[in-house]
């Protein structure tokens, strides 16, 4: 009788796997501050809010993306703009980034998704680049300087974020708002329609979806999840970049994604953290950062496909 | 002399031999791609990494063993080659049965390592490589100065992918390619030795690359970052032509370097972005790129 109470107890935890893992993951970046500078952990939240983005289309449509660093970078340069030469508050400046990057998503979206597999990721990156070159010569972005001193402002005029605690939490609600956002695409009917164009493209044309409707939602979604992770990194270092408009910084986001797991909940977080905190104990190294990335990126996919959290729900059998 | 919209001739053809040189780089970059992509199902990532290697071994050869310019010409893509077999050996065979997205990742990273280290050493500066002595000086060919060098990497690049073209297309070699291309099983069932074929097929797209770097090498200076944004561009030029067609490629790669050239001389604000915006325009036109079968 213990037994079979015991198992059954075992079923209800894998059957709520993603919920415990959800409030595990909360309750620990809850707590995090108390170890870990507020900066360091604000920028890990925004690039795991990018790479959760950036996993919406590899993960559940199987679309490589290889210029996610465009919505990323455009809309920290509009959120930075609003909120220092319009003067907008927080709110605002995130809520225009963010539509920047659904307008550019729709876009490029739309050109891209004319192609399949191998020619989307050439697509991507190449308007990309061309974005990249428009960045480095529009006068409001100031080219190499960037817009510098941007004001975090009040939030909703009563919160000053100018305060490191209130800018976290505000970066914590904002994350965990848009995660559980994904969850509940990945999730919904609309859901179930992208991964059935992710296992067989003709298959799900024959049962009626049109397919191209669905990857060009599903590649806006993922465009303005990127664009508030950048619109909110721009305010956190209250600086917008030519770094985060550039080809190296799409590289980044497929290699935390990758080496957190493709088309898992939570791998793209754990990814984020995990070069996020590389990076930051290798910044005094240079050049090799690359070449350290790079050989990441070889061993993960040779040996390490599943990624982190991958596996590590294969060794737990359960769903993460 | 003459003008044309208020340009002088010397101005308009001088950037349209710039864009024909630029073309010519395009045309052998992509025909490597094509060729690649054709046999292994991969994009090459690496590619201008491996061009860059190219241009280095060139100046290694130069600085170390004091082979100038036609001997690196002939040993640079050997040695560059060589690497990409290994790579193929080591690395790409394992990924042929998993999605090609793989592939196109771990050429990435393979880039981010032969990039990153060259630029620890090297810096981001470039490296000067001079002008072979035999093709010093130029031709004053009357509404154009036209230098020795420039024309030589057009008439030679020219040269190189239509004999390409020609071993692939035309003769029984190339037959073999093509029919391992459409369906591999069969090409070995008949006893060809088809990995053996996908590996060298791979060190010879490299070796294009690596023969293109060299001859860059005295135009523009040797650094770690030459190939990085070129591959880019590359990109661009293959959706525009497609991956189906050798010949496509060529065309293609030429003739985008011309309107690049062009735009240079009418519009410098977009030179950058031509390229880009022609391929947006394409693929608006004919999805399937100008020289592409439609999936």
């Amino acid at each position: 009788m213990q037994r079979v109470a015991k198992v059954g107890g075992d079923q209800a935890l894998r059957r709520h796997s993603e919920a415990i893992a959800f409030l595990v993951m909360a309750s620990l970046l809850v707590l995090a501050p108390m170890f870990a500078y507020p900066v360091f952990l604000m920028k890990a939240l925004c690039f795991a809010l990018f790479a959760c983005a950036f996993n919406l289309l590899i993960g559940y449509v199987g679309l490589l993306s290889f210029g996610h660093a465009l919505f990323f970078g455009w809309a920290s340069y509009i959120s930075a703009h609003a909120a220092k030469v319009w003067g907008l508050p927080p709110e605002l400046a995130i809520l225009s980034g963010a539509a920047a990057a659904a307008g550019l998503g729709a876009i490029v979206g739309a050109l891209a998704i004319r192609r399949q597999g191998i020619y989307f990721a050439m697509i991507t990156l190449a308007l990309a680049q061309m974005m990249y070159f428009f960045a480095v010569q529009a006068p409001f972005t100031h080219g190499e300087d960037g817009i510098q001193a941007v004001p975090r402002g009040k939030l909703f005029g009563l919160i000053d974020l100018a305060d490191q605690t209130n800018m976290y939490v505000t970066v914590l609600v904002i994350f965990l708002g848009c995660f559980l956002l994904i969850y509940r695409i990945i999730n919904s009917p609309f859901g179930e329609v992208l991964k059935a164009i992710r296992e067989n493209e003709p298959r799900a044309i024959s049962l009626g979806y049109r397919s191209e409707r669905y990857k060009l939602v599903a590649f806006v979604l993922s465009a303005t999840f990127a664009g508030v992770a950048g619109a909110t990194k721009a305010l956190v270092f209250q600086l917008a970049s030519l770094t985060d408009v550039d080809w190296p910084m799409s590289g980044e986001v497929i290699l935390m994604t990758l080496v957190g797991g493709l088309g898992t909940l939570f791998g793209p977080v754990a990814g984020a953290f995990f070069v996020v905190t590389l990076e930051n104990y290798l910044t005094t190294i240079g050049q090799w950062v690359f070449v350290v990335q790079g050989v990441i990126f070889v061993v993960c996919v040779l040996l390490f496909r599943r990624g982190i959290i991958g596996e590590l729900a294969q060794v737990l059998r359960v769903k993460l | 002399m003459f003008e044309l919209f208020g340009i002088s001739s010397q101005a308009l053809f001088g950037q349209l031999l710039i864009g024909l040189i630029n073309g010519s780089f395009y045309a052998l970059l992509s025909l490597g791609l094509a060729v690649i992509f054709g046999m292994l199902n991969i994009i090459n990532f690496a590619h201008g990494a491996q061009y860059m290697l190219g241009a280095f071994a060139a100046y290694f050869l130069l600085q170390y063993a004091g082979l100038g310019y036609w001997w690196a010409i002939v040993l640079a893509p050997i040695v560059v080659g060589i690497t990409g077999i290994m790579i193929e050996r080591l690395f790409l065979q394992w990924l042929y049965k998993l999605d090609h997205l793989y592939g196109l990742l771990l050429t990435f990273g393979l880039a981010l390592i032969f990039e990153g280290t060259f630029r620890n050493f090297f810096g981001s500066s470039g490296l000067p490589y001079s002008v072979p002595p035999a093709l010093q000086g130029g031709q004053n060919l009357g509404f154009m100065f036209l230098p020795n060098y420039r024309g030589w990497v057009v008439v030679f690049s020219l040269a190189v992918c239509l004999t390409t073209w020609f071993v692939i297309e035309r003769t029984k070699l190339g037959s073999y390619l093509r029919a391992a291309t459409e369906n591999p099983a069969l090409v070995r069932a008949f006893g060809i030795n088809v990995p053996r074929m996908i590996t060298l097929t791979y060190g010879f797209g490299v070796a294009l690359a690596a023969l293109a770097g060299v001859m860059a090498a005295p135009i523009y200076n040797v650094s770690p970052q030459m190939g990085a944004n070129l591959i880019i561009v590359v990109f661009a030029v293959v959706v525009i032509g497609g991956m189906g067609s050798i010949m496509g490629a060529i065309v293609t790669g030429f003739g985008l370097g011309l309107i690049e050239g062009l735009t240079k001389v009418f519009f410098p604000e977009a030179s950058n972005t031509v390229i880009f915006i022609i391929m947006a325009i394409v693929l608006l036109i004919r999805p399937a790129g100008l020289f592409g079968r439609s999936a």
